[in-house]
């Protein structure tokens, strides 16, 4: 029990350092440049407190179940020898991550209210939930999909370089085909899926395989994973723009 | 509403986003690896944490890290739109030179202080054989970032395309990568990612769109979204540079010790 409290209250200052820098430029420029009061300032502050004790919370409960069982799989899954349930816990687990992770799902909250503002969607509660689950879905699925390309290719020893800039052209060559709407939200999506649950989970993936393979280099091969999943949600969101 | 009803009525729906990878962890760990779960109670007990985590936090985001980002955006332009004669009609981006420092001071506070990012350029100095400086690394990732979203915020003021920066920075990316030390580039692309922490992008977001919807003739949907985009790219950019910098010193000094000795 102590030891939870002790690991919680090191949750606590981490989630404070994180926002400490905002805090301190946010109060810069609010006293020597803009000098107007904040208006609801309390209920900001609660706001504030909140977000500190729910990510801490939310951290310390993963780290006492899912981390380790999810660390743990990820390594016997890349011992067992079987490249079919090899695959299909990569998918899963890159979906599953990315449906729990805290910052996709307040991105994909305000993309549905950008998009009902702009008469894209309606503006009732369900269709704005619709379209926000829509594009949480398509990323769960990309990162799926990243995962399970990231995991052959670790396995074959392909140089990651081909594959991103593959990827990025690949981008750029789309988005002129792509509504206007989406290209914002897709372009975002990348940076947003790689965050508190799906990085840690997926390195231990992508380190447990390179160190169990010979000849590889968990360095080089093990890392890059991440780089998938952020390319992958671009060109799937982009795709769920034209589709959709 | 209160306190209580935001955070019931969020816990119901955090319950399903939390769900998917508890039942995948526990259906695979059960029926393909056969094993069974070491201290049950404790997992349960976990589970239920990270749900009422992701609730409060997710009530918190919407009550303070949404609104500043959207007060900041509006106070920031109002800021700019002041020193403007009445009637103008035309956004000139010059009058926003207070909304660029403060996206630059944005980007580079929260990027020095990102824990993953230490944990990479550690990383980083151990491939490169203590080549690169694990500071420095940091200084050239948040440099970056600053660069980024302060370019991002020039974008949304000027109300020009965004898939033209996005292109050219990859198309920029992928000749540097030819050009780049081979054992940086997973790094460097990784760093992309790994940059924009879970409490900077609600911010950041926010910032986007309040700007976009206080600038007169900018459209949330298509102006505001983009920053974390631009974020996550320009890492990679100055962690190939720096690379690319450390690799061309390293010559340099072998080249001068050679001739020394000739």
């Amino acid at each position: 029990m102590l030891a939870n409290l002790v690991s919680f209250g090191r949750l606590i200052l981490g989630t404070l350092r994180d926002l400490a820098p905002i805090i301190l430029v946010i109060a810069f420029f609010q006293i020597a440049v803009l000098q107007q009061p904040v208006p609801n300032l309390d209920r900001i502050l609660g706001g504030l407190a909140l977000v500190m004790v729910g990510l801490a919370l939310f951290v310390q409960g993963l780290e006492m179940g899912l981390f380790p069982i999810g660390e743990a799989m990820a390594e016997a899954f890349a011992r067992k020898g079987s490249l079919a349930w090899l695959l299909a816990f990569a998918f899963a687990l890159g979906f599953g991550t990315t449906v729990a992770e805290p910052a996709l799902i307040a991105v994909a909250g305000e993309a549905a209210e950008a998009a009902a503002e702009a008469g894209l969607v309606g503006t009732e509660e369900a269709a704005r939930e619709a379209y926000a689950t829509g594009l949480r879905l398509t990323v769960a699925l990309s990162v799926g999909v990243a995962l399970v390309i990231g995991v052959i290719r670790i396995l074959k020893g392909w140089p990651i370089h081909y594959f991103i800039m593959g990827g990025y052209i690949l981008v750029v060559a789309i988005t002129p085909f792509a509504p206007a709407g989406i290209v914002g939200v897709a372009y975002d999506s990348g940076g947003v899926t790689t965050s508190t649950v799906t990085v840690p989970l997926v390195t231990a993936l992508g380190v447990g395989l390179a160190t169990v393979i010979r000849g590889r280099n968990p360095l080089v091969d093990g890392f890059g994973l991440i780089a998938f999943a952020s390319l992958t949600p671009i060109i799937f969101v982009l795709v769920y723009g034209m589709v959709a | 509403m209160s306190w209580t009803a935001t955070i019931a009525e969020t816990l119901g729906a955090t319950v399903f986003d939390v769900l998917p990878i508890v039942a995948i962890l526990f259906g695979f760990q059960v029926l393909v690896l056969r094993r069974r779960l070491p201290n049950p109670r404790r997992i349960l007990l976990g589970f239920v944490y990270a749900v009422l985590g992701l609730a409060l936090f997710l009530v918190g985001l919407e009550e303070a890290l949404f609104p500043l980002g959207r007060i900041m955006a509006e106070q920031l332009t109002a800021h700019a739109v002041e020193g403007l004669a009445a009637g103008a009609a035309a956004v000139d981006w010059r009058n926003y030179a207070w909304v660029y420092a403060f996206a630059a001071a944005v980007g580079f506070a929260t990027t020095v202080a990102e824990p993953a990012l230490i944990a990479v350029s550690l990383k980083a100095s151990e491939v490169s054989g203590a080549a690169l400086n694990p500071w420095g690394l940091r200084v050239a990732v948040a440099l970056g970032v600053a660069f980024g979203v302060t370019l991002g915020v020039f974008r949304i003021v000027t109300g020009t395309p965004l898939s033209l920066y996005i292109s050219a920075g990859y198309v920029f990316v992928v000749l540097q990568t030819f050009l780049a030390p081979r054992s940086i580039v997973p790094l460097a692309y990784d760093s992309g990612g790994v940059t924009t922490s879970t409490v900077t992008v609600p911010l950041v977001t926010a910032l986007g769109l309040g700007l976009a919807s206080t600038i007169p003739g900018r459209s949330p949907l298509i102006d505001g979204f983009g920053l974390i985009a631009f974020a996550s790219l320009f890492p990679m950019i100055t962690v190939m540079g720096y690379a690319q910098i450390g690799a061309w010193r390293a010559r340099r000094l072998a080249g001068r010790a050679a001739s020394k000795e000739e």
